[in-house]
């Protein structure tokens, strides 16, 4: 693998992104807003606080997390399946000096930028609302990428065992939906069953959850086991979307 | 000067031979034809050659290169027109050119200007900001043409290259590759059009089911069998082309 020839096809799909952001930024930016208003002063309405916070500052920093999950996912599998096999967009590269593990690391590249980019824009976001209580949100940027990494990782492995592109729903409703609601954005999960907590723990987003509201609360003490758990994950996680996409690929 | 030669390939897909133990050695500025067709394991061998897969045996070497070991270098110095419409629809026509320039760090200066050369070339010059679903099958296969030959190289692969166009478009394409045949470019295609061979082809592979049945110029074929180079086939394999 080279990184030069992997940041090739990262400038592909910025090129591209670039076209077509104004729409995307707007699309992705919406959803989120759109949770941050519904349950921040829908639901907040009816609650006093949590943690000792207005609801609606609980929820802000988990936003953070899931909008740049979802901007990850949904590149990485639905965009990425597509690339591969409608539009043949990876033949085309693979023709090129560009070889499999480039291109497979460019889309890791790529899908944690977008994670990162899409983190941004809500750290941006609820700053301005004054929903955060410490500039210290600020590092949760580099986080975003290292955990963006983790859901690109975990979608080409998707894309790369999916017989078809309707498969792809099943991993939205039964992993996606379920993490995103456990992750303790919404709620903390202290209350529920045990072991909905242990489970939560196996999964990113509950981690990047907690770093965000670490570091939005000022306390970056708070943040460190979630950052190890996401740095330990990319590293294990590392070789599966190389060796799986080019069984899929390369028949 | 040997610019590609295959020992003994063979390629298993599944348990199922595409390619089974196949020998040539395709010399420079040669335009060499596989013909034979569909599952005859052309496409496989051109895949084998671009470096996209892997032989399961046997040995392929490309401008000196080992297809398994360099990839990149070979890669480097050949171009691929692909059956398929493998064209960016997220970018547009000469976008198409220039991003594909940058896989083979190709800089903005260079690709900008060659691209409004090329399209010039193959009549596209007025489809350059258009996006590719605007394109008909012609202009499409033009295009896939001339990203085939962005980055200057010395060994052209060409899938199936006419398949799918009226006769106007073909001709054009005929005459396109006629012009890199006189400038020393190496070009390798697979056809199942007996005139499309018999035009551009110096020596043409017969294939059926994996393997190659005879090496030979086109004229050679016809002069020894009879006929035209269906009919040889028909002699050869007992089969028709098209079955």
């Amino acid at each position: 693998m080279k990184i030069k020839r992997a940041l090739r096809v990262w400038q592909r799909h910025f090129t591209v992104y670039r076209k077509l952001y104004m729409s995307s930024i707007a699309l992705n930016f919406v959803e989120p807003v759109l949770y941050l208003v519904a349950f921040g002063f829908g639901l907040g309405g009816y609650i006093s606080e949590v943690e000792g916070k207005p609801y609606i500052n609980f929820i802000a920093p988990g936003i953070i997390a899931s909008s740049s999950m979802f901007a990850t996912i949904y590149e990485c599998t639905y965009g990425t399946y597509v690339r591969i096999f409608f539009q043949k967009t990876f033949d085309a590269i693979l023709a090129t000096p560009v070889n499999i593990d480039d291109l497979i690391a460019g889309e890791l590249i790529w899908g944690a930028t977008k994670s990162m980019l899409y983190g941004i824009i809500i750290v941006g976001t609820i700053s301005a609302f004054r929903l955060v209580d410490s500039p210290l949100v600020v590092l949760v940027i580099p986080v975003l990428f290292l955990s963006g990494l983790i859901f690109a990782q975990i979608s080409l492995v998707c894309v790369a065992l999916v017989p078809g592109v309707d498969s792809l729903n099943y991993f939205y409703t039964l992993f996606l939906s379920p993490m995103f609601l456990l992750s303790g954005i919404f709620f903390p999960l202290d209350n529920l069953p045990a072991f909905v907590g242990k489970v939560a723990w196996f999964t990113p987003l509950y981690h990047l959850t907690n770093v965000c509201r670490a570091f939005a609360a000022g306390s970056p003490g708070n943040a460190l086991e979630g950052a190890v758990w996401i740095i330990v994950v990319v590293i294990l996680l590392a070789p599966f979307p190389f060796r799986l996409m080019k069984r899929r690929i390369i028949r | 000067m040997e610019i590609i030669t295959a020992k003994d390939l063979i390629k298993d897909y599944n348990g199922f031979r595409a390619v089974d133990g196949v020998s040539f050695s395709i010399v420079k500025g040669e335009c060499f034809g596989f013909l034979g067709p569909n599952g005859a394991g052309k496409t496989t061998i051109m895949r084998i050659i671009h470096c996209f897969l892997p032989p399961t045996g046997g040995e392929v070497r490309v401008l000196g290169y080992d297809v398994t070991k360099e990839p990149s270098l070979i890669k480097a110095r050949m171009g691929v027109m692909p059956q398929d419409d493998s064209l960016d629809p997220d970018l547009s026509v000469i976008q198409n050119l220039v991003v594909y320039g940058r896989y083979f760090d190709m800089p903005k200066k260079k690709t900008v200007p060659l691209a409004r050369e090329l399209l010039a070339s193959v009549g596209l010059t007025d489809k350059m900001k258009a996006n590719i679903r605007e394109l008909s099958g012609g202009m499409k296969r033009s295009l896939l043409l001339a990203r085939s030959i962005v980055n200057d190289p010395d060994v052209i692969i060409l899938d199936e290259p006419t398949t799918g166009l009226d006769p106007h478009s073909r001709q054009m394409v005929w005459k396109r590759l006629e012009d890199l045949k006189r400038q020393g470019k190496t070009l390798l295609l697979t056809t199942h059009y007996m005139e499309e061979a018999e035009r551009l082809c110096d020596r043409v592979a017969i294939m059926d089911r994996g393997k190659i049945i005879v090496i030979a110029s086109p004229r050679d074929l016809m002069d020894e069998h009879g006929g035209n180079l269906e009919a040889v086939y028909l002699t050869l394999t007992g089969r028709k082309l098209e079955d």
